[in-house]
């Protein structure tokens, strides 16, 4: 079941970058983001199959950067839409040349 | 015989591997955030699954709590906090910019379908189903709580440092100007 779980895994992180460049709703871009971290999470599992315990130790991790990472980035979204009142990632364009 | 050769096994594996990747392909493809958060939901219950069939029920239930718990709740209390109903108009981009995402990513497909015929590596490999044999012996949680602490106490530890610099900064960054310095709201 390793290429299985392999062929899964990359078709779910390719649809989160494909999601994360095709969608201008940031808290939309932010589940994309999640879902990469879930296909990534999938391969660990796959693999720990193979290797031992450690992948999953590692998918613990994985989702708490991904808990921090969300709790960290919704604030900014917050924060954002606080000023401009829009999540619409075009609009937030301070740092374009 | 390994258990997950057998025939029923592998029906459910791929039935919940095709439902996480047509959820995955309605997410990214929903209007509204409300409905697309909810989708991601269905994702993530399948990789739990997913994550069980795999032999390692513990992070199946870990998905179920941490990501479709908390993590996706966050998501939708956002969601509700700056009242994004659904949407009238769609936040896709251009054609364009849509048609080289599409590109981009059948690329990676591509690249990571040929990666993925990797044999594992005979001298580190595990023989097979010694997992299961493991967990059968001793329980699910063990053999995952054994390296956390011990190989990798370090990262756990510095791991409780992260979780307190970002329950800091989300409070930081999400009050308003001056809430917690001069004593009261100043409410915009």
């Amino acid at each position: 079941m390793l290429a299985e779980s392999l062929a899964i895994s990359a078709a779910l992180f390719a649809i989160g970058v494909v999601g994360v460049l095709v969608r201008r709703n940031a808290i939309i871009v932010f589940m994309c983001v999640e879902l990469m971290l879930n296909a990534v999470n999938l391969t660990f599992v796959a693999f720990s199959r193979e290797y031992g315990f450690s992948g999953q130790v590692f998918v613990i991790f994985v989702m708490t950067v991904a808990a921090a990472e969300a709790a960290v980035g919704l604030a900014i979204v917050i924060a954002n839409f606080r000023h401009r009142q829009t999540v619409d990632l075009q609009n937030i364009n301070l740092l374009r040349g | 015989m390994p258990h997950y050769t057998n025939l029923l096994y592998s029906f459910h594996f791929y039935l919940f591997g095709l439902i996480a990747i047509a959820s995955a392909l309605i997410f990214v493809t929903r209007k509204s955030p409300v409905a697309a958060a909810l989708w991601l939901v269905n994702v993530m219950f399948c990789l739990a699954a997913l994550f069980v069939l795999l032999d390692a029920p513990f992070v199946g239930i870990i998905q179920i709590l941490v990501y479709a718990g908390a993590i996706m709740v966050v998501f939708l209390f956002v969601i509700m906090l700056l009242n994004l109903g659904p949407g009238t108009i769609s936040d896709m981009r251009g054609k364009g910019v849509s048609l080289i995402a599409a590109l981009l990513g059948l690329a990676l497909v591509a690249q990571l379908a040929a990666a993925r015929h990797s044999e594992p590596i005979a001298a580190v490999a595990l023989s097979a189903d010694s997992l299961a044999i493991i967990q059968k012996a001793q329980g699910a949680v063990p053999p995952v709580a054994e390296p956390l602490f011990n190989k990798y106490l370090l990262a756990f530890e510095v791991t409780s440092v992260l979780l307190l610099v970002a329950i800091v900064g989300a409070v930081v960054i999400g009050r308003r100007r001056g809430e917690f310095l001069g004593g009261h709201t100043n409410a915009r």
